[in-house]
Order: structure tokens, then C-alpha cells, then sequence
């Protein structure tokens, strides 16, 4: 990671699908491939928050001399002469799996069913708990209100399959602003019909300063 | 009789004002509590100075910690590899229909909690249940339920 | 206790203890390990206590009574061993402690019927059983033998005596250098090269000044494996003498121990060395005079699995829930609160005292070639002798199971090994050659015909299984490998974190195939897509959790696909275990109507009169087993 000279005027040279591409230093290989217009599906990803990797839709396969791994592009920078796949068999496998799953774990979420289709999945082998599930838990709401909103309003509670957005105890957070970033970067809209289990009372919202 | 409980005020000074120290004080707020109530989590939180949310979610994320008050006595049976293999699976259920509780659950009189642990390191005599910080080695529920007689 | 402040009188004070030790003082060793407990050992020892004080034994015998860890026959348990003549009583009861008293420690003479005995041959030195006679122990050649609450006692086993060594005789570079040679591998599983580990964190550090900190990770959450908290139970100090020395090569000045919570002796008895250890100045400011500072802090789990991967170690040291991030950047590089933090096992530790005392060449010897030195296994399941075994790398599978293990016992066929827990696989005893890759064997052990699978890392991988921390159980034919694969998902699916999606929908996805599998739903194909799942998760899961929780699902197909179909396509349990595939029955050969059966069952669907043969109503069943449990005369059989 150490280069004596400077940086910024460096470029990272490697291959998408075959096509060459360049990156700039700090750049992921989502980013570059999103500057080339190549697309990568996501679901966790969002450009104002540190990227998490919950999602996994956004793996490639990344060959280096003989070596290939499959890897999140949110997460990994490109290395000189990488060559990505963002359509190999290993990835449409891991892709096709998770659509597979995301299809019986938010059913109610058309989002998911658009994505699901656009990769051949339109129906589910595994068993639907809740009909009304849209919530995938992908972090960002946590994130946005952490990184960006500095509230901390909602968290993730418990952990494995059971893992649930929440606040403590289950009440609505008089912490929350109300601000509505926690909305807005939802992928399927799940966070709309739960706002009001976030958001407490107004008059005591005990927060730091106010969006509006 | 049990000891009569440290103030939490004692607990929490054990521990600089750092968030480092979350993880060690809920666990001994849970020792000596059997559970962490939610004003001794804010507690907590402001001793420490983390969000509750924070708290939340450590304190629902491992398994060690109850926000519930938990039986007098602990009933862990073992339900690591050998102890399955050996029948472990077996006797939770046994216990759970003996006790008339799911593992996880107290008894209405506060007396017992039924949990299951992963490996306590005895599968060299599996199938093991802990009462308390006693092991029970080769047990079925004929031992379990003399032991429970005693206590 | 005095303070040291040089080397030299750390010398002089081992010395001066083994000088005031009488070598013809008796004594008694009572194993106080998780085995021996769960039977009785704390009475044994009292007992020890209290015949001795009011005995009043002559002057001439003063037996000199030491709890200790594992002594390792932890299936022969409660055990005592007594010195000098390393006699080994198994199986002692309070009762027997008189008798022990009276003819052992006071007339020299042996009893008899405590000694272990196999095939009709009885064994009075511990040294010749054939379990111990096949080990090699290094790192558990102190567990069993000092008191672990003593610094004294592990001193004059040579404890610390290593780090004064690398104090004055070594440079730091070259005690990472001695590691990188000795060929180390992380005992935690991965079988990472120490030494390049230590290596890289030294030249992180180095481009980017400030603190260093290690970690030793005990959190062991392998569901059926000991080894780790044997080590910090029964000898502590070599955990903190080997962390003291990483830290003396590294430039650390504090070093966290990560130990599950479920293990409260083995933080007592830690928490007691490092307390000891600083009161001697081997811990704490400028240790030993060298001018070196190095401090220990313990950190208890909180029940977690995942909390055994590195990076969510680090999450939880710094307060937070136990979720991995990605890596890079690994720890070496950015760990504790953002800071180079070099991770290893317990295990791992332990082994560099060795490491620095006898060279680099020595460890190197040890083993096999690319996986040098000895390897703790505990030993499990259903094989005859189960407890804890030190032995060489590239040991054959089936030296260490038929030998050491004793094999099966009673009736039951050898059927496979699981290694690696959750993130290993199940191997199955007749692996076809291409495996048979065999480096070693104790020099008096003729070869097996099968298992000829030599235990190093790579061997192991091969198998699509790992090496893991050390657990191995041992299947017969009454185990059933889909119920075997189907129980470690389970457990995964309970500890996986949940971050990720293709480890937490995947696990559960994984789960509902075999939940139908075990009740004799599904088809053919769909082995085949469950395989295909599985791959999905090693590919796209974001931890270790995720990328190896399919192994023992992947390698129960590889190598028992047959099983498989016997559960979808006869709708058959081959081993009797599956519960929606079998019946509970009573055999009128046996049954002696003892009622027992008929009380217990909690659907009352027993019937029979005192003394009279007993039925089940297969129809009410509910095939819980607890006929089964109960039978005096094992009489309830499985079809
Ligand atoms: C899910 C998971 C659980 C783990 N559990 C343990 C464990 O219980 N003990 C351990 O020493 N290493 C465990 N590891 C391995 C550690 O992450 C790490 O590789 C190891 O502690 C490094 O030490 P070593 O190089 O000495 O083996 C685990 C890894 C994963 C992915
Ligand atoms: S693989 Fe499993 S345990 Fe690891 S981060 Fe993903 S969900 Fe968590
Ligand atoms: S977008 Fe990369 S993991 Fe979700
Ligand atoms: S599996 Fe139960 S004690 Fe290890
Ligand atoms: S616990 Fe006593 S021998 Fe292992």
C-alpha cells in the first residue's frame, strides 16, 4: 500500500469482463466498474455510507495469475492486472442463491422480485415465514442514522436468523429526529410502515439538533 | 439465602469511563443480578458512554446475557457434538417436559432455568448436565432428578 | 513474594526451589479437569486433604497432595497419579482414598484394583498404558503435573525460563525469526505461519508508529473440543510466557486474553498466574530488569462462536456486538482500535516457550514437514479411550483412533471422523488412496491398513475437511452423518451473526434441505442443489463462519451420498438415528416388565403389567427415546 511517489497521480490498471479499465487509487472495483458504466447489481451499497457487505449481490470473480476468488466489488479495491468477471458461473451461483432466498425471506418486497427476475429467479424453494416481509437487513438505515445523521436511533437487535431492525426495548427512540434519512435509503421501502416504531413522541425528542 | 446483592454503583467504579469496558460490565451486572434490568442498562450506558442502542444490541446479540430475571438455579444441559451423538437432544427434551418449560425458559416459581450449552469440555462423559457450577457426567433424567431433589 | 529484577535470580530462585524439594516426597496428583469433575474429583481431593491432616502421617511421608489439570485418560476419570512411581489409580472414589492412604502412601505398596487395566493386563506406570505410551507431550507435558495455582511449581518446571532466555541471549528479530523457522502453524484452525504473521505485523507497525497489541484467543468455541482450556486450566503460564515473549519480538506492551465465559476456572486459574506472575516481576514494568514492559488483561467472552474469528474478537475487545468485517484490512494491519494486532490460538502460544528454549531446528524435526510440532486432539465420540492426546503432525488417522483411541468400543463398526467442528467435515475410515499421503508413525506402531491419512494441515485439507482446533469425534455405524450434518448447521445457524445474507438465509436454507432429508422428504436432485448451495456460501459468505459452514454438508455428500439416498429415496435411516424414519420396540427377549419404561413415557402409549412383557403403541409415539433412556436391561430397540 506504500508508494513513494504521489499517489494521486497513480492509476490501477486491470480488466472488467475483459474490457480495461482504470481505476483511481482508493477507488473499489464497484466504483470503477459504476464509472465504466459496467453493471453490478447491489443492495447494501449506497455511495454515502461506508460500504458493509451485508448484501453479497455485488460479488465478482477476481482472477490473479491462476488464482480466482469470488469477492464483494463494494468492498475490494482493484489490484494491477486484476482480471473481474462480474458474470462467471461461481458469481451467477452465489447471486442466483441469494435471490433465491431474499425471494422467500421479503416476499412482499417488489424490489426483490425485479432484481430476482432480471437474473432468471421467479420462484422459491424455501419456506416464507412472514408474507409481509420486506426488510432485508442491510445495514443502511443503521448506517445512515450512525454515519451520516450522528442520532443512532435504531440498531440492530439480536443476531443470526433472528436478527431484527429495532430499537431498545422494542419502544419508539425519543433519540430519533425524525429526519427521514433512515426512508430514503431503504432499497425496498420496508422502513415506510416501520417508521413509527423508530420515531418517538416529537415533543420529546431528546436528539441533537433538528433536520426540520 | 444468597449474599445480599453489590450496589451497582460498586460494580460500575470497577471500570474506567470507557467503552471498552460494555461488554465486562454487563456480564457482571448479569452475575450478580441474574439479569440486566433497563435501568441498570442506562446505567451502564452513561458509566461507559454509549448510546442505549449500542447497549441493545450487544446486550441481545450474545448469548450470556438475560434482560429477564433468570431461575435460582441454572440447569445447562449439553448440547455440544458428542453430547448429541450421545443423546443430549434426548434429555432437553426430557427436561423440558419434566420442568414444563422450553430451554431458554424459567419455571413460574423462579426456581429453575432450563438452557442448553455448547460443549462445557466433559464429552468424555457425555451426555453432561450442569446444575449450577456442578457437572453431572453419563446423566440421564432418573441422576438429573435426584440432584434436583437436593437443591 | 520477593520481585526479580534480573534474569540470574530467576535462575537462582528455580534453583533454590528444586533444592528444597525432597525427591522421595510422595505425591499425589488429583486431576481436577472438566472430566474429572463432572465424576466426583472434588471429593476425591477433599478426601485426600482431610485423610492426610487427620492421619497425621509420620514426618517420613508427607505427602505432598497437588490439584491439577487434565491429566488426559479423561474417559478413566477421577484419576490420581502418585509420585515418585507415577502409579496411575483410575476411576477413585472418596471410599477409596483410605485404602490409598493406608497401603500407597504409607506401606509403598500398590492397590491393585485401582490400577488401569485392558485385556486383562494391568498397568502400574502411567508411562506404559498404551494411551499415554504413544503421545508425545510437549505441550502437555506440565498439565497433570504442577499445581497450576503455584508459580513456584511451574517455575521449577521450567516456566519463564524461556523468556529469560530470549531477554538477554535474543534480539527481537531473532525470536520472529527462530518462529518463522520452526515452521509454526496457528493451531486456532486456519494453520496460518506464525512467524510471517509476527513478521508483517512488525513491519506495519514499523510504517506506521505506535502501539502493538496481541491477543491470545481462547474463546474455543468448537463444540467438542478441550484442548485450549486444558492449557489454561492446567499451565497457564506457558500461555502468558510464550504471549510475554510475542510481546518482547513485537514491541507490545499489552496483551488481551480472550477466554470464553464458559470456562470459569480456567479465567480463575489465569486470572490467579497473571496476579503471581506480576508479583515475581515476569509481567508489569521492566520485567526482569530488561527493561521491557508487558501487561495481561482478560477478557471474557459472552457467548458467541463467531467471537472466535478475528475480527470479531476485535469487535467485541472494543465493546461492540461480535460482527466480522472484511478482510483486508487484516488485523496486522489495522486491528484493535485500528492498530497492528497479531491474533493467535492458545495452542499457538503455548507452543513458543518450546520454541525458544530447545531452537528453532528442534521444533522444526518435530512432525511433518510442513507442519511441524505436536498437535493436542481432543479425542471423542465412540472410541474407547477419550480424553485429551498430544501427538506428532502426520500421525496416521487410524494410529491415533485404533492405537491411541483403542477403537470402538462394544459392538459398534468405525465409521468416520469429524474433525474441525462445525467448519470441518466428516471422513469417512475407508478413504479411497488418493488421500493416503502418510509421513509418520510411532516408532513401535505397525501401520493400519486404513485411516492411513496423515494429520498435518494440508492432508487434512485435501479432505475438504481442516485440521480445526483439535476436536475430533469419532463415529460408528449408530451415527448417522445427515443428522450429523444437519446438528452443525443447526448450531451455526444459532451462532452466525447474521450480517451477511448468504450465511444467515443460507444456513437456514441449508437446514430446511435436511430437515427434509431427515424426514425421508425430497429427491435425488436435490442432494445436487444443496451441494450447489452450499458452494454458494463459501463463495459469498463475508467471514470464515459462512465460507466453511458448509463443509460438513459438502463432505458428508462427497463421501456418503449413498447415505443420503437411503434417507430420501428408501426413506430409511441406515444408523437407527433420523426420528421421523424410525420405531421404538420393545424385545420380548429381553423385556424383563419392570415398569420402568411405562412410567416414563410421557404419552403413556406403554402398556404391560408388572413382570409382564411391555408394548409400545406405535400409533401414539412420539419417538422420543425416554423408553430407551431408562431401560435397565436395553430391551427398547430401534428398527
Ligand atoms: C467462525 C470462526 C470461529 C473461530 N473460532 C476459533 C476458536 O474458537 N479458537 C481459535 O483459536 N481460533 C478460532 N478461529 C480462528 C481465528 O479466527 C484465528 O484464525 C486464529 O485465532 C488465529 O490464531 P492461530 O494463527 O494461532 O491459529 C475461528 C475462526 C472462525 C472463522
Ligand atoms: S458469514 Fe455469517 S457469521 Fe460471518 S459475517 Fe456473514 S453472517 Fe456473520
Ligand atoms: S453491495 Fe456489496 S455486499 Fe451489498
Ligand atoms: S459435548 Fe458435551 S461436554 Fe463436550
Ligand atoms: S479431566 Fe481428568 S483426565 Fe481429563
Amino acid at each position: 500500500m506504500s508508494s513513494s511517489e504521489n499517489p494521486q497521480n497513480q492509476v490501477i490498471s486491470f480488466t472488467i469482463d475483459g474490457q480495461p479499465v482504470q481505476a483511481r487509487p482508493g477507488w473499489t472495483i464497484l466504483e470503477t466498474a459504476r464509472h465504466y458504466r459496467i453493471h453490478i447489481p447491489t443492495l447494501c451499497f449506497h455511495p454515502a455510507l461506508k460500504p458493509w457487505g451485508s448484501c453479497r449481490l455485488c460479488v465478482v470473480e477476481a482472477r490473479y495469475g491462476k488464482r480466482g476468488k469470488v469477492m464483494p466489488s463494494c468492498l475490494n479495491p482493484p489490484i494491477e492486472e486484476l482480471e473481474v468477471f462480474t458474470d462467471s458461473e461461481r458469481v451467477l451461483n452465489v447471486r442466483r442463491w441469494v435471490l433465491e432466498m431474499l425471494l422467500a425471506g421479503c416476499p412482499a418486497s417488489r424490489e426483490i422480485k425485479k432484481l430476482a427476475a432480471a437474473y432468471g429467479v421467479t420462484s422459491t424453494r424455501f419456506a416464507v415465514t412472514d408474507p409481509e416481509e420486506e426488510c432485508l437487513r442491510c445495514g443502511r438505515c443503521v448506517a445512515v442514522c450512525n454515519e451520516v445523521v450522528g442520532v443512532q436511533a435504531l440498531t440492530f437487535g439480536s443476531r443470526g436468523v433472528k436478527k431484527v431492525l429495532e430499537t431498545p426495548y422494542r419502544v419508539p427512540n425519543n433519540a430519533c429526529i425524525g429526519c427521514g434519512c433512515c426512508v430514503s435509503v431503504c432499497p425496498t421501502g420496508a422502513l415506510q410502515k416501520r417508521l413509527d416504531t423508530v420515531r418517538g413522541d416529537l415533543s420529546r425528542r431528546t436528539g441533537h439538533g433538528y433536520a426540520h | 439465602m444468597k449474599p445480599a446483592r453489590q450496589d451497582i454503583e460498586i460494580i460500575l467504579e470497577q471500570y474506567p469511563r470507557h467503552p471498552q469496558h460494555l461488554i465486562n460490565l454487563l456480564q457482571d451486572v448479569q452475575a450478580e443480578y441474574s439479569y440486566i434490568s433497563a435501568e441498570h442498562l442506562t446505567l451502564i450506558c452513561d458509566h461507559v458512554g454509549v448510546p442505549v442502542t449500542q447497549a441493545w444490541s450487544v446486550a441481545t446479540f450474545y448469548k450470556s446475557f438475560s434482560l429477564e430475571p433468570r431461575g435460582e438455579h441454572e440447569i445447562k444441559v449439553c448440547l455440544g457434538t458428542t453430547c448429541h451423538l450421545k443423546g443430549g437432544q434426548r434429555l432437553v427434551e426430557a427436561c423440558e417436559r419434566n420442568l414444563g418449560v422450553a430451554r431458554g425458559q424459567t419455571t413460574d416459581d423462579l426456581k429453575f432455568t432450563l438452557d442448553t450449552v455448547k460443549c462445557v469440555g466433559a464429552c468424555a462423559l457425555a451426555p453432561v448436565v450442569m446444575v449450577d457450577e456442578d457437572y453431572l457426567g453419563e446423566a440421564n433424567m432418573v441422576i438429573l432428578k435426584k440432584r434436583l431433589e437436593q437443591v | 513474594m520477593q520481585r526479580l529484577t534480573n534474569t540470574a535470580e530467576l535462575k537462582v530462585l528455580r534453583d533454590n526451589l528444586l533444592q528444597a524439594q525432597d525427591p522421595h516426597r510422595p505425591i499425589v496428583r488429583v486431576c481436577r479437569g472438566p472430566g474429572c469433575l463432572a465424576v466426583g474429583a472434588d471429593k476425591v481431593s477433599q478426601a485426600f486433604q482431610s485423610a492426610i491432616q487427620s492421619q497425621n502421617l509420620e514426618v517420613k511421608v508427607q505427602p505432598l497432595v497437588k490439584d491439577t489439570g487434565c491429566h488426559g485418560f479423561c474417559s478413566q476419570g477421577p484419576l490420581v497419579n502418585l509420585a515418585p512411581a507415577n502409579l496411575c489409580y483410575v476411576r477413585v472414589k472418596p471410599e477409596d482414598v483410605e485404602e490409598i492412604v493406608q497401603t500407597t502412601l504409607v506401606k509403598g505398596a500398590v492397590v491393585e484394583r485401582l490400577l488401569y487395566s485392558d485385556n486383562g493386563t494391568r498397568y502400574k506406570s502411567a508411562a506404559d498404558i498404551p494411551f499415554y505410551r504413544m503421545q508425545q507431550k510437549i505441550i502437555l507435558q506440565n498439565i497433570g503435573v504442577i499445581d497450576p495455582l503455584d508459580i513456584h511449581d511451574a517455575i521449577m518446571a521450567g516456566a519463564y525460563h524461556s523468556l529469560a532466555k530470549a531477554l538477554i541471549e535474543m534480539s527481537p528479530d531473532d525470536v520472529i525469526r527462530t518462529v518463522e523457522i520452526s515452521g509454526l502453524r496457528g493451531r486456532g484452525g486456519g494453520g496460518f505461519p506464525t512467524g510471517y504473521k509476527w513478521k508483517r505485523t512488525v513491519e506495519n507497525a514499523r510504517e506506521n508508529p505506535g502501539p502493538v497489541y496481541i491477543i491470545a484467543n481462547g474463546e474455543e468455541g468448537d463444540p467438542g473440543a478441550f484442548m485450549d482450556r486444558a492449557i489454561m486450566e492446567g499451565d497457564p503460564h506457558a500461555v502468558i510466557e510464550g504471549m510475554a515473549i510475542g510481546a518482547y519480538a513485537m514491541g507490545v506492551n499489552q496483551g488481551f486474553l480472550y477466554v470464553r465465559h464458559e470456562y470459569p476456572i480456567a479465567i480463575r486459574h489465569l486470572a490467579a498466574a497473571i496476579a503471581q506472575a506480576r508479583a515475581l516481576g515476569l509481567l508489569g514494568k521492566n520485567i526482569l530488569g530488561a527493561g521491557f514492559d508487558f501487561d495481561l488483561q482478560i477478557n471474557r467472552g459472552a457467548g458467541a462462536y463467531v467471537c472466535g474469528e478475528e475480527t470479531a474478537i476485535i469487535a467485541s475487545l472494543e465493546g461492540r456486538v461480535g460482527e466480522p468485517v472484511t478482510r483486508p484490512p487484516y488485523p496486522s494491519q489495522q486491528g484493535l482500535w485500528g492498530r497492528p494486532t497479531v491474533i493467535n490460538n492458545v495452542e499457538t502460544w503455548a507452543n513458543v516457550p518450546h520454541i525458544i528454549d530447545h531452537g528453532a531446528q528442534w521444533y522444526a524435526d518435530l512432525g511433518a514437514p510442513r507442519s511441524t510440532g505436536t498437535k493436542i486432539f481432543s479425542l471423542v465420540g465412540k472410541v474407547k479411550n477419550t480424553g485429551l492426546v498430544e501427538v506428532p503432525m502426520g500421525i496416521s488417522l487410524g494410529a491415533l483412533v485404533e492405537e491411541i483411541g483403542g477403537g470402538v468400543p462394544g459392538q459398534g463398526r468405525f465409521k468416520a471422523v469429524q474433525t474441525g467442528g462445525p467448519s470441518g467435515g466428516i471422513i469417512p475410515y475407508e478413504l479411497k488412496e488418493e488421500f493416503t499421503d502418510y509421513h509418520f508413525h510411532p516408532p513401535d506402531v505397525k501401520p493400519a491398513d486404513k485411516m492411513e491419512l496423515s494429520v498435518d494441515f494440508d492432508s487434512m485439507a485435501q479432505t475438504g475437511s481442516i485440521m480445526g482446533g483439535g476436536g475430533m469425534i469419532v463415529m460408528d455405524d449408530h451415527d448417522c452423518v445427515v443428522d450429523l450434518a444437519r446438528y452443525f448447521l443447526r448450531f451455526l445457524e444459532e451462532e452466525s451473526c447474521g450480517k451477511c445474507l448468504p450465511c444467515r438465509l443460507g444456513l437456514k436454507g441449508m437446514l430446511e434441505f435436511l430437515n427434509n432429508f431427515s424426514q425421508g422428504k425430497g429427491a435425488p436432485a436435490d442432494i445436487d442443489a444443496l451441494e450447489s448451495l452450499g458452494k454458494a456460501l463459501v463463495d459469498g459468505s463475508l467471514c470464515g463462519l459462512g465460507r466453511t459452514a458448509p463443509n460438513p454438508v459438502l463432505t458428508s455428500i462427497r463421501y456418503f451420498r449413498d447415505e443420503y439416498l437411503a434417507h430420501i429415496v428408501d426413506h430409511h435411516c441406515p444408523a437407527g438415528v433420523c426420528r421421523d424414519l424410525i420405531t421404538y420396540r420393545i424385545d420380548p427377549e429381553i423385556c424383563n416388565g419392570c415398569t420402568l419404561c411405562a412410567q416414563t413415557c410421557p404419552q403413556v402409549c406403554i402398556t404391560g403389567a408388572n413382570q409382564q412383557l411391555h408394548t409400545i403403541d406405535q400409533d401414539a409415539c412420539i419417538r422420543c427415546g425416554a423408553c430407551m433412556d431408562v431401560c435397565p436391561v436395553d430391551a427398547v430397540v430401534v428398527d
